[in-house]
This record gives C-alpha cells, sequence and structure tokens, in this order.
C-alpha cells in the first residue's frame, strides 16, 4: 500500500524536484494555541526557505529552532514509525515526518493544525489519553490459555496474512481523529481501536477473539461506522482501516447467524 | 494585554463526551447489530414498495390528478393494497426513525439534547405509525 501522496505538482516544483537543490519560500499558517496566555486558538504565518523535497516535519523545526522556541508539537522518530507527530496539513491527517512539501503545494500557504476530535493542549499538542483508553479497552494484547509452549506459537503463513494489514498500526490517532462519528462523540471505540482489536481477532493464536467482539458489538462499538473512508484516507501506513472494521462486523453477523 | 497569564491559565476546551475509564457503559446487547441489519433489510424490501407506490401514485393512468377519496377507497377495499400500505407504513417508519437516531447519536453533543431530540422523536414515531394503523384498518368508503 502506498502512503497518501496528495495534490498536483506545479511545474515550478517538477523542475526542483530535477536538480540537486533548490530552496523554495513556504509559507507556514500554523493554528497556535496557549491557554496560559489566551482561550481563543489564532492562526500564525511564517516564512522559510525550504527544499521542496524537505518535509513538513523539517519546516516545523527550522521554526521552532530558528524563528519562535514557543511553537509546540510532538515528534521522535522522525521517520513514520514511532506515531507521535499526526497533524491536519492542509485540512487532511498526516504525519508531518512524511510528507513532502513538493506533494502539498507550497505555492499556496500550508495550514498545519492540531488533530480534531481531542483536547488541545498547546499549539499541536493534544491529549491522547482517550484514544489510548479506547486502545486498552480493545484488550491489544495475545490472549491464551493452558501451558505455555517451549518454543515459539507457530503459525502457517495464510493464518499470519489473515492480519497482516492490521499489524501495521503505529497508534498515530490520524484514523481516529479524522471520523466525523468520533469528533461529536468521544465515546465510540474509533478506527485505531478497531484496527487493534482485529489485529488479535484474526490472529489464529489467540483465545479472546469472542470477548473482544463482544465489547466491540455494543452501542459505541463497529455499529457507529457509518463508513465514510476518512479513516482509510488518513492512514500514513496504507492500512484499508474501513475494510478492518467491516471485517469484524461481519465477524459479529455471521457469528450470530 | 490579556486576560490570562501563567498564574492564571485559560480553560482548555474539552472535546465532547471524552471516552474515559468507566465509560461507555457496557450493555451485552445485540440491539445495535439488530438495528444495522434492519436497516439494510428493509432498505431493499422499501426499494419495491417506495418505488411501486410512487409508481402507481404519481406516475400511471393519469398521475397525481387520479388521486381523490374515490382513489384511495377503491385501493383499500382490497388487502393487497392494504397490506402494500401497512408494511410500507411500518417499515419507513421503523427505518427513519432508526436512522435519525443514528443522526441524533452522531450529531448532539449534549447529553440532555440527545435525550430529548430521541424522545421527541419516538413519540412521533409511535404516533404516526398508530394513526396510520388505525387508518388503514378502520378506514370506512361510505363515511360522508
Ligand atoms: C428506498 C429504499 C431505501 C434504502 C435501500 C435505504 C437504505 C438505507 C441504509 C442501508 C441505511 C443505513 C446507512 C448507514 O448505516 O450508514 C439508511 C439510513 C437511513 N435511511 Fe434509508 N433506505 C431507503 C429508504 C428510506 C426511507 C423511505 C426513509 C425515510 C422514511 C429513509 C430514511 C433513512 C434515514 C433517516 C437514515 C439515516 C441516515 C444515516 O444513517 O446517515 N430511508 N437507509
Ligand atoms: S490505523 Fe493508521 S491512522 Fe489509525 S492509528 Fe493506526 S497507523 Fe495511525
Ligand atoms: S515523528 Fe515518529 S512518526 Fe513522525
Amino acid at each position: 500500500m502506498s502512503s497518501p501522496t496528495l495534490e498536483k505538482h506545479s511545474a515550478a516544483l517538477d523542475a526542483a524536484e530535477n536538480t540537486a537543490s533548490e530552496n523554495i519560500t513556504v509559507t507556514f499558517r500554523i493554528r497556535r494555541f496557549n491557554p496560559e496566555v489566551s482561550e481563543e486558538a489564532t492562526w500564525q504565518d511564517f516564512q522559510l526557505e525550504l527544499d521542496p523535497k524537505e518535509r513538513v516535519l523539517d519546516g516545523l523545526h527550522k521554526i521552532k529552532w530558528d524563528q519562535d522556541g514557543t511553537l509546540t508539537f510532538r515528534r521522535s522518530c522522525a521517520h513514520g514509525i514511532c506515531g507521535s507527530d499526526a497533524m491536519r496539513i492542509n485540512g487532511k491527517n498526516r504525519l508531518a515526518c512524511k510528507t513532502l512539501i513538493k506533494d502539498i503545494n507550497p505555492e499556496k500557504p500550508i495550514t498545519v493544525e492540531a488533530i480534531k476530535g481531542l483536547t488541545v493542549l498547546k499549539d499541536l499538542v493534544v491529549d491522547m489519553e482517550p484514544f489510548f483508553q479506547a486502545y486498552r479497552d480493545v484488550m491489544p494484547f495475545l490472549v491464551t490459555k493452558g501451558n505455555e509452549p517451549t518454543r515459539e506459537r507457530r503459525q502457517s503463513a495464510e493464518d499470519r496474512e489473515r492480519f497482516d494489514d492490521t499489524t501495521k498500526c503505529i497508534l498515530c490517532a490520524a484514523c481516529t481523529s479524522s471520523c466525523p462519528v468520533f469528533w461529536n462523540d468521544g465515546q465510540y471505540f474509533g478506527p485505531a481501536a478497531i484496527v487493534n482489536a482485529h489485529r488479535f481477532i484474526f490472529d489464529s493464536r489467540d483465545e479472546a477473539g469472542e470477548q473482544r467482539l463482544e465489547i466491540l458489538n455494543d452501542k459505541d462499538g463497529v455499529w457507529r461506522c457509518r463508513t465514510t473512508f476518512n479513516c482509510t484516507d488518513a492512514c500514513p501506513r496504507g492500512i484499508e482501516v474501513t475494510k478492518a472494521i467491516q471485517e469484524v462486523k461481519r465477524a459479529l453477523i455471521t457469528r450470530r447467524f | 494585554m490579556s486576560l490570562y497569564d501563567v498564574d492564571n491559565p485559560a480553560p482548555v476546551i474539552e472535546a465532547p463526551r471524552k471516552r474515559t475509564g468507566k465509560t461507555p457503559k457496557t450493555t451485552r446487547t445485540n440491539f445495535e447489530l439488530y438495528g444495522w441489519l434492519f436497516m439494510r433489510l428493509s432498505g431493499i424490501v422499501l426499494v419495491v414498495l417506495v418505488l411501486g407506490h410512487l409508481l402507481i401514485q404519481l406516475m400511471l393512468d393519469g398521475g397525481v390528478s387520479k388521486i381523490g377519496f374515490a382513489f384511495v377507497a377503491g385501493r383499500w377495499a382490497s388487502p393487497f393494497w392494504q397490506a402494500w400500505d401497512l408494511i410500507m407504513l411500518w417499515l419507513a417508519m421503523l427505518h427513519g426513525a432508526n436512522g435519525l437516531r443514528t443522526v441524533i447519536n452522531d450529531y448532539a453533543q449534549r447529553d440532555n439534547t440527545r435525550f430529548w431530540l430521541k424522545m421527541l422523536l419516538y413519540t412521533a414515531t409511535v404516533f404516526t405509525v398508530l394513526l396510520g394503523t388505525l387508518v388503514i384498518f378502520t378506514f370506512d368508503p361510505n363515511i360522508r
């Protein structure tokens, strides 16, 4: 699966792509929020020089290091693995460390804001606790009965393939915070929790699939999904999130009938 | 000059109905599963009933201008059309009401708003279904 690539290339950018390094001036329009100063969030523009082959995260670093040290955001690995820098870039949820400047039309200001549906603590940092609570609530760990085997728990390649897609999740919250149901009602488990339940429900070695299905059968589980596909579009790992949710729904129906 | 500073921070605006360790409470029923299935099954039946209804009432045989007391009386003399209209009434009302319940769940932010909107919806649904059923069964073509 590919990660989301977006918006059209301009002629200037095509030229820039072919040369070694050709900095361009871009504007970052960042939604700032600091509860110690104001109740209101405000948009602030920053101008900076960037190579179009650099990423939005590089731009944020340049702003923080050279222009305004108070700019607050999370990042750790800077290579799309840790899942800490999901943010809304030009209105779409992406990882700042996986979004190249040339792919998001730098001729217009690039808007950067916190992901939606979670409480903003400062600038681009949100309170992830409700998100992780939903994750914990689906029991995202291997559950087995009986004696522990002396070697590894064996599994055929086909059985492993069954849930391969959902093992890729990095818990960035891009999907859950792109879901319109979650925006208005944080009681909904949200796509990420369902993806991580799916990863164990369809694992032949696990024995708590029934229990997880029961949890997701409840009123704030999979049945609240309206199939808008926002989650699939948002996932930086290219996971087919909506499909995973539908597979859980199907498992619930076939279990019943 | 700002109202707020480090010692006197502005309130952080909480996301609506935040999930906590204690909510949501489990109900352990299959209600949402059956609701979801019902939407799809009733939808399939409604395609036939509603499109057939619109075709007969509005297009065939002189279109909408033919509808009058006599036309309705003639149709409801047959148990077939009585059954058609009764099934359509119940399915469309329950389907529409369950759909609106979803919409209210998705959009109402405060628990109170949510509760009263649903009460209004359920009242209107029960009233319409019962009134419609009563009329279909007690319709008197000789009323004057
Ligand atoms: C003509 C055939 C119809 C079909 C095939 C159909 C199918 C469906 C399905 C499958 C859903 C569920 C969508 C979801 O879960 O996301 C739905 C939702 C809904 N339906 Fe129908 N329906 C039909 C007719 C009607 C009628 C006659 C009404 C009004 C009385 C109605 C009102 C609604 C409402 C209010 C919703 C909720 C909207 C939403 O969930 O976004 N439908 N319909
Ligand atoms: S499914 Fe994708 S978008 Fe959702 S949390 Fe996992 S990696 Fe992020
Ligand atoms: S910084 Fe780790 S995923 Fe982007």
